[in-house]
């Protein structure tokens, strides 16, 4: 069923028609937006500052932020301008380099989002990671990165400071909220509000392939990988963030997703300020009360959010939002799993307008398939490739493109387009796996149909994605392996009405350990604390054995099928190796 | 404060708190919209009180709200608890 926009609404979209932009497009157009030419320097921390300054919108406000405790700033893109140069001058003074990886293990504070602009104005490769992890997973991640710099605040310090001493290339730690705090030895203030301006900042000389952002996603085997993104990342994202998310000059944007993860970065940061638009920041957890009323009060327009999100309104129900005056909204776009038709329904009835599904991955960079604004969406659907972007479904065996409408096949993208990651950090084995016969194999399934909308049907492979993100079996079981209760474990995903998918674990005890709800509660909790909350297992099974390769490899998929309720296949196949 | 406002503050310092995190805790302290505590790890502390207090709490009334506080959290247990310290 097709949900359609009025003709005059499609009038005013930034696209303008979605076949006019297919049939027409070039990158080239949209780099040229951003007075870039072929092989000119491009820095997205001067594009996401200096340059809107000089096209005048010195005094606009970039960024409004809000703390769960009523704080508030405002920073105009001069303020951005300012801010980012002095912590590119902060870092440089304490002696990082261009290519050193700095991460930014923060909550939504301002200092992430100036952090982020002023570490790439340096040169340096920005590694935002989720301030909810583990110690365990803040370690593999830094040591993989070889990360020379950590920005933090106080109350994740103790954290770092436990694997600190495991970490020989992290060389500084600076901590945003220090005052008072007795700081050790390689450990910094760093005091935005009373560090010296620093009107000025010589921005490194970047290129279209000069690494800007390394953001770690899970797979099913071996710890997390570092995707490795560029400065040319940048016409991509913008070009997405103005015809997906339709981001104009007068709009006030809210991107709930946090920079840990890709999508804070892409469209949380680098999409919208790269169009020159106001964005707004509540860095507090989920409230239906509390997100009701920061659109409200803040006259939101484009809203990006999650269905985790999305469900979770619904189940607070249609008065909590009618409630309220959210008449500011005008255009609403979903990320990080498949947005299921009732949640558009849903949020027709509740905003008067539906939410657009979009497609993408960590890898991708930026939106690759989506309801674009303007095209009717199909509820359930992924939507349409984005112009300039070439998908297909392929034969899951010989990796040919399907021909018959209507059969399940992997996503497959043709490699080309600006924001496309560079490759795995130390890993290139890893990035090699994911191409074949020219294209980059996603990892995911789906069908198209006759009128080429792409329909999700799932991971091809052991990956979670639990509340849009994916979360790697082998770190929750290598984590399990770790309680000394744990003789053996599998983790998979089981259903969830919210979050799509959340991680089930299976068990099997050593001697003289009992199953129980004190032994259960024990184990998630060791999970929730070593990896993140994420990574909890939400249900643990505790069993004698686990379904097994001939050659002793457990088979995650047997166990998997069976949450799924689905056929578990040929098992003399399956034990094969 | 009572012995039931006592045993789930403990928890949440013991289990959500960083060892070393200096901030206040007390039973008015916003621990979802705070950001002490998230949805997913929402799902262990609700498991604790079920075991604990040898409760069901309903799935559609453990909502954000209701985990909030320390003190909103005891409202539910006595609600749906035979409250058992």
């Amino acid at each position: 069923m097709y949900v359609a926009e009025t003709i005059e609404e499609k009038a005013l979209w930034n696209i303008g028609s979605y076949e006019r932009a297919l049939r027409d497009f070039r990158w080239e157009a949209a780099a040229k937006e951003l007075g870039l030419g072929t092989g000119d320097p491009v820095n997205i921390g001067w594009h996401l500052s200096d340059r809107l300054c000089r096209l005048g919108l010195a005094r606009k406000t970039a960024l409004l932020w809000e703390g769960g405790d009523g704080r508030e700033r405002t920073y105009t893109f001069d303020d951005l301008r300012v801010l980012s140069n002095t912590i590119a001058s902060y870092f440089w003074r304490l002696g990082i380099l261009p290519g050193e990886r700095v991460c930014l293990f923060l909550d939504r504070v301002p200092e992430l989002y100036i952090g982020f602009v002023g570490l790439l104005k340096l040169g340096a490769v920005v590694q935002p990671l989720f301030s909810a992890f583990g110690e365990e997973s803040l370690e593999v991640r830094l040591r993989d990165a070889g990360t020379r710099a950590l920005v933090t605040q106080r109350k994740h310090l103790p954290k770092v400071r436990r694997i600190r001493g495991k970490l020989p290339d992290l060389t500084r730690v600076v901590v945003v909220d220090a005052e008072g705090l007795a700081l050790k030895e390689g450990e910094t203030a760093l005091d935005l509000d009373a560090e010296p301006r620093s009107a000025g900042f010589p921005d490194f000389p970047a290129t279209a392939e000069t690494p800007s952002v390394l953001h770690y996603t899970s797979g099913t085997t071996g710890q997390p990988k570092g995707a490795l993104h560029v400065h040319g990342s940048l016409v991509a994202q913008y070009l997405t963030a103005k015809w997906v998310l339709d981001l104009k000059g007068d709009d006030v944007y809210w991107c709930n997703a946090d920079p840990g993860w890709v999508t804070g970065t892409s469209y949380g940061i680098i999409g919208p300020w790269s169009n020159g638009v106001t964005q707004v920041v509540l860095d507090a957890g989920f409230s239906a009360r509390l997100w009701y009323d920061f659109i409200e009060r803040r006259r939101i327009t484009v809203w990006y959010s999650a269905p985790t999100a999305i469900r979770l309104l619904m189940r607070e129900g249609l008065p909590a939002a009618r409630e309220r005056d959210l008449s500011s909204l005008r255009h609403l776009a979903s990320v990080g799993e498949p947005l299921n038709p009732e949640a558009v329904h849903w949020s027709r009835e509740a905003f008067g307008l539906p939410f657009h599904d979009t497609y993408w991955q960590t890898e991708t960079g930026c939106i690759v398939i989506s309801n674009v604004p303007g095209m009717p969406v199909k509820p359930g659907s992924m939507g349409r490739p984005f112009p300039g972007i070439t998908a297909a479904v392929l034969d899951p065996k010989s990796h040919e493109p399907l021909a018959e409408r209507g059969r399940v096949g992997l996503i497959a993208l043709r490699p080309g387009w600006p924001s496309m990651i560079r490759g795995y950090w130390k890993n290139p084995e890893g990035y090699a796996k994911k191409f074949d016969k020219g294209w980059y194999l996603t990892g995911d399934r789906a069908t198209v149909d006759a009128d080429g909308y792409f329909w999700f049907v799932g991971r091809d492979d052991d990956v979670i994605n639990t509340g849009g993100h994916l979360v790697g079996p082998f770190e929750i079981e290598s984590a399990l392996l770790e309680h000394p209760a744990v003789a053996e474990s599998a983790a998979v995903a089981t259903p969830d009405p919210v979050n799509m998918e959340v991680v089930k674990a299976f068990v099997a005890l050593k001697p003289g350990f009992a199953a129980g709800p004190d032994l259960e509660l024990e184990i998630m909790n060791f999970v929730r604390k070593r990896l993140s909350p994420l990574a909890m297992p939400q249900a643990i099974a505790f069993v004698e054995s686990l379904p097994r390769t001939r050659s002793g490899k457990i088979v995650r998929r047997v166990l998997r099928a069976q949450e799924f309720g689905e056929p578990v296949g040929d098992l003399s196949t399956l034990m094969e190796d | 404060m009572d012995d039931l406002h006592k045993t789930i503050l403990d928890y949440v310092r013991r289990e959500y708190i960083e060892e070393g995190d200096d901030r206040p805790l007390d039973v008015t302290t916003p621990l979802i919209t705070g950001g002490i505590v998230d949805s997913f790890s929402m799902v262990s502390l609700k498991r604790f009180l079920e075991k604990k207090f040898d409760m069901k709490i309903p799935d559609a009334e453990a909502s954000p709200e209701a985990f909030n506080t320390v003190a909103s959290i005891a409202k539910l247990v006595e609600r749906f608890g035979a409250v058992k310290v």
